[in-house]
C-alpha cells in the first residue's frame, strides 16, 4: 500500500520534466535490442518485462546494459514519442543520458534523467503515479 | 534535490572555450557542449586530448540519427584526429543484398555519405582493432561500439570510456573527451575475479566456448571489471568473441584475463593491488547455464537436456542427438564480430566438406579488409559457389539482410549474434560450435558434436 506522497532527492544527469506510472525493471535492459523504438515495447526476449511498453513511463531500473546504440534508440523514440516520460537509474549509465542529452539538442525537449540512491531507487514501485518537475524533483503521488 | 553537476563544474581550457563561442565552426560548437554535458553526468573535472575515436553513429537506427548528422553536416563538421566508422545500414559493394525498403535504404545511404563527408575512414566494420592502424597500448581514444569498446580496452590495452552513438563523433570533431572511467589508470582495476580454475582442461581451452564464458561474465559482473582467472590461452578471434557476449549481456568495457591480457600479468597486478570485490568460482554446471542463455529453442538439446551428471554419456548423447534432429535450422549467421582472415580459414574447409544444403541460408559478414584478403586467396569464389553469401559493411541484426522470413531459428557460433537476433530479427536462436553450424545448414536440421558438450 501507498505510504502518501514522498519526495526523492537524487541527482539531475539530464534536466526535463515528466510523469507517469512507473514501469520498475529489476533487471537492466538495453534498448538497442531491447526497445522498439516505433512502439515503445520491450522486444528483448530474455527480459522479464518482454512485451510491456516504455513509452510515457516513469521508467525505473539499475542501469542500461549492452549496446552502444542504445542512445540512438532512445533518442528515435523521443522524435517518435514513444520515449519514456522520465528515466530513473540506480547506477550511472551515460548512454541513456547521452540520448537524452542529444534529444534536447536537436529536438529541444528529452525525459529528464536522474540517478538516485539504491534505497530511494527501491522506493519506487511499480504503478506509482511519479513526476519530474523543472526544478528537478522527483515526486511519488500518494 | 541536490544540483545538478553543471557545465560550470567542468575545467575548459582556451580552446574548449573557443569551441565552445562557435569559433571552429557550429557543428564544434554544438559538439562542445554535448561533451561538456555528458561530462557533467560522468562527474568529469576536465575534458582530455584523444588521438583517435571509433563510430558507431553511422548506423540507421531512424530519421533521428541522420537529422544529427545533418545538423553537424550543416555546422561544417570535420573529424579532428583519425577515426574509423562502424557498420552501416548497407552493403555498400552489394546493394543487392539489402533486402529493406528504398526509402530505408536511401537514409542508410545518407547517414552513411554524412559521416564520410566528416572526414571518417570509410572501412565500416565492428571490428577496426583487427585493421590496421590500431591503437598502441596506453593510447586514449574515444570509441564507440560495445565489442570494439571492450577489444581496445582489454587487448590492446588502449584506454575509451563505454562510449555511444553521437558523443562518438563530438569527440572526433573537437578531439576532447571527458576525462573519466576507463581513460583513468584508478578505473581500470578488475574488481570481480572470475576463477575458471576447476574447469577440465578440455573445456577451459575449446576456443567454441568462449562466447559462453563471455555471456555469463557478463551476466553475473554487470558493469564492473571482471578479471578471468585460468583462461587458457586464447587468440585474437577468441577475446574478440568473449569481449563482444560479454558487452552483451553485461555493460562490460573492459576485462582482464590473467597472462593474456596485457594489464593483467599476474593476478595482483588485475586487481591493482587491492582485494577483489567478489570471488566467482565457475564451473561446470556454470558453463552449461551460460550456453543455455545463449540458446532461445525451447528444446535446444545438449546443454539444455543434461540435467546435471545424470543418465550415462551414451544414453544421453543418444537422446541430445534424436532431440537435435527435430530442430530446423532456417539461417545460419556468422561474423558478429566481423569474421578475420583466420576465420575463413577454418570456415572454408568445413564448409567444402558440408555445403550448406538449398534451404538454409548462410550468411557470413566481415569487413572489406577480409573480403579483399579473402578474394586473393579463392576463398570467395569458393564459398560463393557453396552457396555461402558473404556480406560487407554491414551485419545481419542491424539491417535488413536475411532473405529468409522472421521466425525460423537461426544458428550462430557468435555471442553477440544469439543475443540480439530474436528482439531485432524476430529469429529463434541456437548457438553451436563453428563445425556444428556449418554442418547444421548441411543437414538442415541441428547437429551437435556429441564429443563437445560438457
Amino acid at each position: 500500500m501507498s505510504a502518501g506522497p514522498a519526495e526523492l532527492s537524487g541527482r539531475i544527469l539530464v534536466g526535463g520534466v515528466g510523469a507517469g506510472p512507473v514501469l520498475r525493471l529489476e533487471e537492466p535492459l538495453s534498448f538497442w535490442g531491447g526497445v522498439d523504438p516505433a512502439t515503445g515495447r520491450i522486444i528483448d526476449r530474455r527480459h522479464a518485462r518482454c512485451g510491456e511498453s516504455v513509452a510515457g513511463r516513469v521508467l525505473v531500473m539499475p542501469y542500461g546494459r549492452g549496446s552502444s546504440s542504445s542512445s540512438s534508440v532512445l533518442l528515435e523514440g523521443v522524435r517518435l514519442g514513444t520515449a519514456p516520460a522520465v528515466v530513473v537509474l540506480r547506477e550511472l549509465d551515460g548512454i541513456l543520458a547521452l540520448g537524452a542529452a542529444v534529444a534536447r539538442e536537436l529536438y529541444e525537449q528529452s525525459p529528464p534523467v536522474v540517478l538516485l540512491e539504491a534505497a530511494d531507487w527501491e522506493a519506487l514501485r511499480e504503478g506509482d503515479e511519479a513526476s519530474v518537475d523543472v526544478s528537478g524533483r522527483l515526486r511519488i503521488a500518494g | 534535490m541536490a544540483a545538478a553537476t553543471t557545465p560550470e563544474t567542468v575545467e575548459l581550457t582556451g580552446r574548449d572555450r573557443a569551441m565552445l563561442a562557435g569559433d571552429c565552426g557550429e557543428a564544434a560548437a554544438v559538439a562542445m557542449r554535448i561533451l561538456i554535458t555528458m561530462a557533467g553526468v560522468y562527474g568529469a573535472e576536465r575534458l582530455l586530448d584523444i588521438e583517435g575515436a571509433h563510430i558507431d553513429g553511422c548506423l540507421y537506427h531512424g530519421d533521428s540519427g541522420v537529422d544529427f548528422a545533418e545538423l553537424l553536416i550543416a555546422g561544417g563538421a570535420r573529424v579532428r584526429v583519425p577515426t574509423t566508422l562502424n557498420v552501416g545500414g548497407l552493403d555498400l559493394l552489394h546493394p543487392e543484398e539489402f533486402a529493406g525498403t528504398a526509402e530505408r535504404r536511401a537514409k542508410a545511404l545518407r547517414l552513411m555519405e554524412c559521416y564520410e563527408e566528416m572526414g571518417c575512414r570509410t572501412i565500416w566494420t565492428c571490428a577496426p582493432y583487427q585493421t590496421t592502424p590500431r591503437p598502441a597500448f596506453g593510447q586514449q581514444v574515444a570509441w564507440a561500439e560495445s565489442n570494439a569498446i571492450v577489444f581496445a580496452n582489454s587487448v590492446l590495452g588502449a584506454r575509451t570510456h563505454r562510449y555511444g552513438d553521437f558523443i562518438d563523433i563530438c569527440a572526433a570533431i573537437t578531439g576532447r573527451a571527458p576525462a573519466v572511467g576507463l581513460h583513468l589508470e584508478e578505473s581500470r582495476r578488475g574488481q570481480v575475479v572470475f576463477d575458471l580454475r576447476s574447469l577440465p582442461h578440455a573445456l577451459g581451452s575449446a576456443s567454441w566456448l568462449l562466447p559462453a564464458i563471455g555471456y555469463l561474465v557478463g551476466e553475473r559482473c554487470g558493469n564492473r571489471v571482471p578479471v578471468l582467472l585460468g583462461l587458457a590461452a586464447a587468440d585474437e578471434d577468441g577475446l574478440k568473441a568473449l569481449g563482444a557476449a560479454a558487452a552483451s549481456s553485461g555493460a562490460v568495457a573492459l576485462f582482464h584475463a590473467v597472462g593474456i591480457t596485457p594489464e593483467a600479468p599476474t593476478l595482483e597486478a588485475a586487481l591493482g593491488g587491492k582485494d577483489a570485490e567478489e570471488w566467482i568460482e565457475i564451473g561446470v554446471s556454470d558453463l552449461r547455464a551460460g550456453l543455455r542463455s545463449l540458446s532461445t529453442v525451447p528444446a535446444a538439446p545438449g546443454p539444455g537436456a543434461g540435467r546435471e551428471n545424470g543418465s550415462p554419456a551414451a544414453r544421453s548423447r543418444r537422446r541430445r542427438r534424436s532431440a537435435s534432429d527435430a530442430i530446423s535450422i532456417d539461417v545460419v549467421a556468422l561474423g558478429s564480430p566481423h569474421f578475420s582472415p583466420r576465420e575463413f580459414a577454418e570456415l572454408l574447409p568445413l564448409v567444402e566438406r558440408h555445403p550448406p544444403s538449398a534451404g538454409v541460408e548462410f550468411v557470413v559478414c566481415t569487413n572489406r579488409l577480409s573480403l579483399v584478403h579473402l578474394e586473393q586467396s579463392g576463398g570467395l569464389e569458393r564459398l560463393r559457389a557453396l552457396g555461402v553469401r558473404v556480406v560487407v559493411d554491414t551485419c545481419v541484426v542491424v539491417a535488413p539482410i536475411l532473405r529468409t522470413p522472421a521466425g525460423g531459428v537461426l544458428m550462430t557460433n557468435s555471442g553477440k549474434f544469439a543475443h540480439y537476433a530474436p528482439g531485432n530479427v524476430g529469429f529463434d536462436v541456437v548457438f553451436g560450435s563453428l563445425a556444428e553450424c556449418v554442418r547444421s545448414a548441411h543437414r538442415g536440421r541441428l547437429w551437435r558434436d556429441p564429443e563437445l558438450w560438457p
